[in-house]
């Protein structure tokens, strides 16, 4: 288990206040003008050396993302922080914004400053009002401080930090999708390329990050690359922020180590699944957009990208679902193809249209009014969807119906015939 | 920042009535110029979103057409896109809404921990089904999609609030006081911090200590 | 250039170029329904994936620029499975109702279903339906047929500039509309119903009239605009059923104007289907023979003097040499084909053409617009000039308008009202000068706003100066651009229908008749005229509509409209284009030339031609724009105009109402619809009546 005094969100629970003051006592705004003055391929290659993936679902390396910003540009630099977090199960972000939100305005500096952004947008969803409250306070204090704004602390480098609220689209959490939102329009993804390194916000290279990644990079700085990739495995390094919901004893967020056992992060932190852990029917380990993981896979699986990539599932946002055998396990996919079609941004024809049929279909699975060649038609569907959208959320709407056929087929066989046989009588 | 965000207004006019027209008040004229300030000149159509905010909290939670038109045009930007926004985006209300407008969410996570028993509470104590507003005019019902705090499912927001950790009791008990016109407390129904685990946390147990709080028992 | 792979055939392409165009390039065919070349990609259709070497999913090659070492393929079993794919999502919620579906038969969707649909449906589920939205008088929408490619809204918005039409809502709910039920207020939105891949945007007045395989497709040319329009008119029978936009990339590219759309209704009504003879104040109707005699008898001892024509704006250009040598053969001077008494220099063909083209608009970096409200008089050009400001990027063009104020669709500086901004441009006063000054492809557009009045002449030479002294001029570049209004003008120019020696021009005749001194008036479609003014003269009208001049004539000679006759129109650019006859005209109208070379004979004064080629071939001798038709005949620059005073009243376009210019839209049904919807109401907020 990751030791105190190696996790980086120590007021997590907010047991402290997330004022600048307190924010300060536990290590924050440490002499930020150092690390700025050390320049900014010194501090892209230290997060590119600490192995950081993006904490936002894809997991791609922070410090190569940052690499791919123009060096030289004619045109504004932007840091763009992903705080719209909506992913199904997933409520990390907000508690790193109303409880520590200091750590995320240091960041976005430290961050700005590496992709040479003088300007950084932070757009965080709508619903959450007290998190925007906090984090605005926290920006203003930063300002007053003058640890943001012209010359932030003393380094030399202008800084502006604005917050942009959401206004209830899943979509925005997509970097290109969200990059639309912010210039005042629907949410809509836009084709890549252009990547927003090349054109982003306003048309202007743009990096897009999650709030997680952004925190994270004052301590990585401080305390050194090594120390954050000498925690978890080999390109599976640091730690991370995990949410345990569904049917746990005690569901909670909690900072782990990255590659902890899925077993052991329910047991110890969210009091064990409910009944037992062999009352446990199967977990969704990242977030709704991932595929279920069967039960005997839950046992030994480690919580890291690739330990989950190779059992065709994903480490997501690390928003860990469980559902004990009394689940509906049928229901509970329906239920989220109902939040894909819902949030399908309506562009492109395959999410558009396969969202709704797919959820129909479903629908008709949970009752088992189908027949059961409509549960090969279906997966079908879900190919038809995946890869062949502008955005990621058609893949995020198949994924988690491909999981529930791979793993649960009989189930829903089951239900076909006894909807059948009951039909008969 | 929470007086940048101001509370919902009662609605100025009879429910269900387009109004003519709409002016920001002059404390919302200055924030929204504030708001425009935020972005590179000639992008003021980035505070669309946040002007569509402002409108409809002054306007009592919901988005006539004339104050569309006047978002528009004071960003100078066709009124169509203003309107493709507000139907886009679910925050913004397109039909007037009760004065309590209460979103219960029922996505897999809340489901799982019986964000059914929620609804139906609502339902109960209401009167009214999802979509529908009670007669009174005092509260709007609706069910959402994921609100962002499932480690404290279920859960349900009631305008700018969210109530945390419910089962139907702890939903009727929230719904009788806001009838009544009390002040509830927000957050979780069962006292829990933030996402602590219930009983005290299993991490930072030092930091738990130094706030009083009693940490879950057992060894680090 | 980057050299790319499609299906194992080498290709090199243009930097910028798409996947899909390079595929284009070689000839291999790619669906596509969201995807339009004059359009920005949204690449939402998802109809045109390709595979692409080491990505790992199919891309959208509409949207995906080539470079150097790809290798694409475009007919694997992962592209078809793709297509397949996106074929029967966009089918699932379409109607299964093309039989009742006027886009039947050439419909994108249905052709594509073709090649990419089952041939049965999986969908068991309910199929949604939408409701249609209201969108004016020409476009008739059935919204559940929708595809959601938004083409629509891109063409409104990119092209027309009425960012009117948008998406609402998300998801499976998405919807187009406008905000909210309005009517779409562009001149070019009948061009909707044509980027409208399926049956959603459709033409109103044409629904449900005709099947597309029923129809006879003639290639013509448009006459409501001095443009020239390149139009495809579909005929039944006798009967225009509607009219479509032909491709050329010069002129109108592969857009056309609303009237020229729509106005077609207007040839089925009003129509001067016999002759007639005015006996006892009342007109009779008649035979040829009566009609053609009544006229040699009145012409009979009438000196050539006492003798005027005047040419409308739909004429031809072979009627309107035929009429101009009968005058000579008459002896008569007082020829003129402006009606609208429009007062400039022809002696020098760059004085009254467009001469960098249309197309050379898109090379424009300034334009300088004189009297003129391009929107309305000629609404092709004026999308031209907002496609160059949207290619030329911001600050990219500069447009200055001395005139009148309107929503053009582009920005511009207002300079002026009139005579006296144009004097301090030329003088180098005006602070546009500057940007004049600084641009390479400088040009301006002067308008009938600004040459139909008396100091025309001065405004021409002012204009002159400033084409001169601001460097509209150079090697290759000739940027003096004169816009017409009238679709006859240029040609009637070109075939020298101008007042000869010692002639009067309109305003000459009219005062000339008014006063006595004009006995005999004959009017060649010309009915926009003060015909009060023709005081006792005796008027033959010669035209297919009864309109102002017609109610006016002694005799009337029935004529034939646009799509009823081989003719040749003129375009402002100087470009002869013909019109081609698509149906007969009616009862016992003719072609025009014809009518005056059968008078010709009666009187004595028989013109050489026999045939239509005959004809052409002495229209050619007249001027080398007929001798190169589909050419634009560059005009040398040389001296024109005359130095003058110039008057102090504002320059007022000619147009007050887009929809009803000329006898055919003032006939037609729907162009009333459009005035109603358009102008009325604008008028009535604006309190300028009239």
């Amino acid at each position: 288990m990751l030791r105190d005094e190696d996790r980086i969100f120590t007021n997590l629970y907010g047991f402290e206040s997330f004022g600048l003051e307190a924010a300060k006592k536990r290590g924050d705004w440490d002499n930020t003008r150092a690390l700025i003055e050390k320049g900014r391929d010194w501090i892209i290659n230290e997060v590119k050396e600490s192995g950081l993936r993006g904490r936002g679902g894809a997991g791609f390396s922070t410090g190569l993302k940052w690499s791919f910003m123009p060096k030289q540009s004619d045109r504004p630099h932007y840091l763009v922080v992903n705080a719209d977090e909506g992913e199904p199960g997933t409520c990390k972000d907000r508690d790193l914004m109303r409880y520590d939100p200091h750590k995320l305005v240091e960041g976005c500096l430290l961050g700005s400053f590496a992709i040479g952004a003088h300007a950084c947008y932070i757009y965080i969803r709508g619903e959450f009002y007290d998190e925007a409250s906090n984090l605005q306070k926290a920006i203003d204090e930063a300002y007053e401080a003058g640890l943001i704004g012209k010359n932030a602390c003393g380094s030399g480098w202008d800084f502006d930090l604005y917050l942009h609220r959401g206004a209830g689209a899943y979509i925005c959490g997509e970097e290109t999708a969200l990059i639309e939102s912010l210039e005042g329009k629907k949410g809509q993804p836009r084709n890549k390329p252009p990547f927003p390194a090349q054109a982003g916000l306003y048309s202007c290279p743009t990096t897009v990050n999650n709030v997680e990644s952004i925190a994270v990079v004052p301590t990585i700085l401080r305390r050194g690359a090594g120390w954050f990739a000498g925690i978890g495995r080999p390109k599976n390094t640091g730690t991370k922020v995990f949410c345990i919901s569904g049917h746990v004893n005690r569901p909670c967020n909690v900072e782990e180590a990255m590659g902890i056992p899925l077993k052991e992060l329910i047991e110890k932190h969210a009091g064990g699944v409910r009944g037992g852990w062999d009352n446990l029917l199967t977990v969704i380990p990242g977030g709704s957009s991932v595929p279920v993981l069967p039960k005997e896979t839950c046992d030994t699986i480690l919580m890291d990208f690739d330990s989950l990539r190779e059992v065709r599932s994903g480490l997501g946002t690390a928003a860990v679902i469980v559902m004990d055998r009394s689940t509906d396990i049928v229901k509970a996919i329906a239920r989220l193809s109902k939040f894909y079609m819902h949030e399908s941004c309506g562009q492109c024809t395959p999410c558009r249209e396969g969202t709704g049929w797919m959820w129909r279909v479903m629908e008709r699975m949970v009752r088992g009014r189908a027949r059961v060649d409509e549960i090969d038609m279906l997966f079908e569907v879900t190919k038809q969807i995946e890869g062949h959208t502008i955005c990621a959320l058609g893949d995020a709407a198949a994924w988690p119906i491909q999981g529930l056929i791979r793993h649960f087929r009989p189930e829903m066989e089951r239900r076909i015939l006894e909807y059948r046989k009951m039909a008969a009588e | 920042m929470s007086a940048d965000i101001p509370a919902n207004q009662p609605p100025g006019q009879p429910p269900g009535e387009e109004p003519a027209s709409f002016v920001f008040t002059a404390e919302n004229l200055e924030r929204a110029r504030r708001i425009i300030a935020k972005y590179p000149e000639g992008r003021q159509a980035s505070a669309v979103m946040p002007l569509l905010d402002l409108a409809q909290r002054q306007n009592g939670n919901w988005l006539s057409r004339a104050a569309m038109d006047y978002v528009a045009a004071m960003l100078e930007m066709p009124p169509m896109r203003v309107y493709e926004v507000a139907t886009f985006y679910t925050m913004y209300n397109r039909e007037p809404v009760g004065r309590h407008f209460v979103q219960v969410c029922t996505t897999t996570p809340c489901w799982l921990r019986g964000s059914d028993e929620v609804l139906h509470a609502c339902e109960r104590k209401l009167g009214i089904g999802p979509g529908e507003t009670t007669p009174d005019g005092q509260f709007t019902l609706i069910e959402v999609e994921c609100l962002g705090a499932c480690v404290n499912a279920p859960m349900m927001q009631i305008n700018d609030d969210y109530f945390e950790d419910l089962d139907a009791a702890s939903t009727e008990r929230i719904l009788d006081a806001l009838a009544r016109g009390e002040k509830v407390q927000a957050g979780s129904a069962k006292g829990r911090r933030g996402s602590c685990p219930e009983g005290g946390p299993t991490t930072l147990k030092e930091f738990a200590r130094r706030a009083g709080v009693q940490p879950a028992g057992g060894d680090d | 250039m980057p050299k790319l792979t499609i299906d194992g055939t080498e290709i090199e392409v243009e930097p910028g170029t798409s996947v899909l165009q390079a595929c284009e390039q070689l000839g291999i065919e790619i669906p596509r329904f969201c995807y339009h070349e004059r359009l920005s990609v949204p690449a939402n259709c998802r109809m045109c994936l390709v595979e692409m070497e080491k990505a790992p999913k199919p891309i959208a090659s509409c949207a995906m620029p080539c470079s150097e070492g790809m290798v694409i393929k475009t007919d694997t079993e992962l592209v078809h499975k793709a297509r397949k794919g996106v074929m029967e999502f966009l089918l699932i919620n379409h109607p299964l109702d093309c039989p009742i579906c006027d886009q039947g038969g050439e419909c994108d969707l249905q052709d594509q279903a073709v090649g990419y649909g089952f041939d049965r449906s999986r969908f068991a589920e309910n199929k949604r339906a939408v409701n249609d939205k209201y969108m004016g008088p020409l476009i008739r929408t059935s919204m559940t047929r929708c595809i959601h490619c938004t083409r629509c809204i891109r063409f409104a918005e990119e092209i027309a500039g009425v960012p009117m039409l948008g998406a609402t809502g998300r998801g499976e709910h998405m919807e187009i509309t406008t905000y909210v039920e309005q009517a779409i207020a562009s001149e070019l939105s009948g061009n909707l119903t044509d980027v409208c891949p399926v049956g959603a945007l459709l033409n109103k007045p044409y629904s449900f009239t005709a099947r597309p395989w029923e129809l006879r497709k003639i290639e013509s040319v448009d006459v409501f605009d001095a443009v020239g329009s390149n139009i495809r008119v579909d005929v039944r029978g006798s009967e225009v059923m509607r009219i479509l936009p032909r491709l050329n990339e010069e002129v109108n590219e592969e857009w056309i104007a609303d009237k020229t759309r729509y106005a077609y209704d207007g040839l089925k009504r009003q129509r001067l289907d016999r002759p007639y003879v005015r006996r006892d104040g009342r007109l009779h109707p008649t035979t040829w023979a009566d009609a053609l005699g009544t006229v040699a008898a009145r012409l009979k001892g009438v000196p050539g003097q006492r003798i005027a024509a005047i040419a409308g704006d739909l004429c031809d250009a072979e009627s309107m040499l035929a009429l101009k040598e009968l005058m000579q053969g008459l002896g008569s001077p007082n020829l003129d084909c402006r009606q609208d008494g429009a007062q400039f220099d022809t002696s020098n063909r760059a004085g009254y053409l467009f001469n960098t083209g249309i197309a050379g608009i898109d090379q424009a970096d300034a334009i300088l617009l004189i009297g003129t409200n391009p929107r309305w008089e000629a609404p092709i050009v004026n999308a031209r000039i907002r496609k160059r400001y949207l290619a030329a990027g911001r600050g990219g063009l500069k447009v200055g308008l001395v005139g009148e104020q309107r929503d053009l669709t582009y920005p511009y500086t207002h300079l002026g009202a009139g005579a006296q901004t144009l004097q301090e441009i030329a003088e180098g006063r005006h602070a546009f000068c500057e940007v004049l000054r600084g641009a390479k492809r400088p040009m301006l557009v002067l308008g009938m706003g600004a040459l139909a009045r008396p100091d025309g002449l001065a405004v021409q030479a002012a204009a002159r100066r400033i084409a001169e002294d601001f460097g509209m001029i150079q090697d290759d570049w000739n940027g003096f651009n004169v816009l017409h209004t009238a679709a006859a003008r240029v040609g009637g120019i070109e075939a020298g229908f101008l007042p000869g020696p010692e002639g009067r021009d309109t305003a000459g005749i009219l005062a000339a008749a008014g006063a006595g001194e004009i006995d005999v008036v004959w009017l060649l479609g010309a009915d926009e005229i003060d015909t009060a003014a023709l005081g006792k003269a005796f008027v033959i009208y010669q035209g297919h509509h009864g309109d102002r001049g017609a109610s006016r004539a002694d005799v009337i000679l029935p004529g034939a409209a646009y799509t009823e006759k081989n003719a040749l129109y003129v375009n402002t650019e100087g470009r002869a284009q013909a019109a081609r006859m698509a149906a007969f005209p009616p009862g016992e109208a003719r072609e025009d030339w014809k009518i005056v070379r059968a008078l010709s004979e009666q009187v004595g004064a028989k013109l050489p031609y026999d045939s239509l080629s005959q004809l052409r071939r002495r229209l050619a001798e007249v001027s080398p724009v007929f001798a190169r038709p589909e050419a634009r005949v560059p005009a040398a620059w040389g001296a024109f105009g005359r130095d003058g005073q110039l008057d102090g009243a504002p320059f007022r376009s000619p147009i007050g109402n887009y929809y009803m210019t000329d006898p055919i839209s003032r006939s037609s049904v729907t162009m009333a619809q459009c005035t109603e919807t358009f102008v009325l109401p604008a008028r009535e907020r604006t309190g300028t009546h009239g």
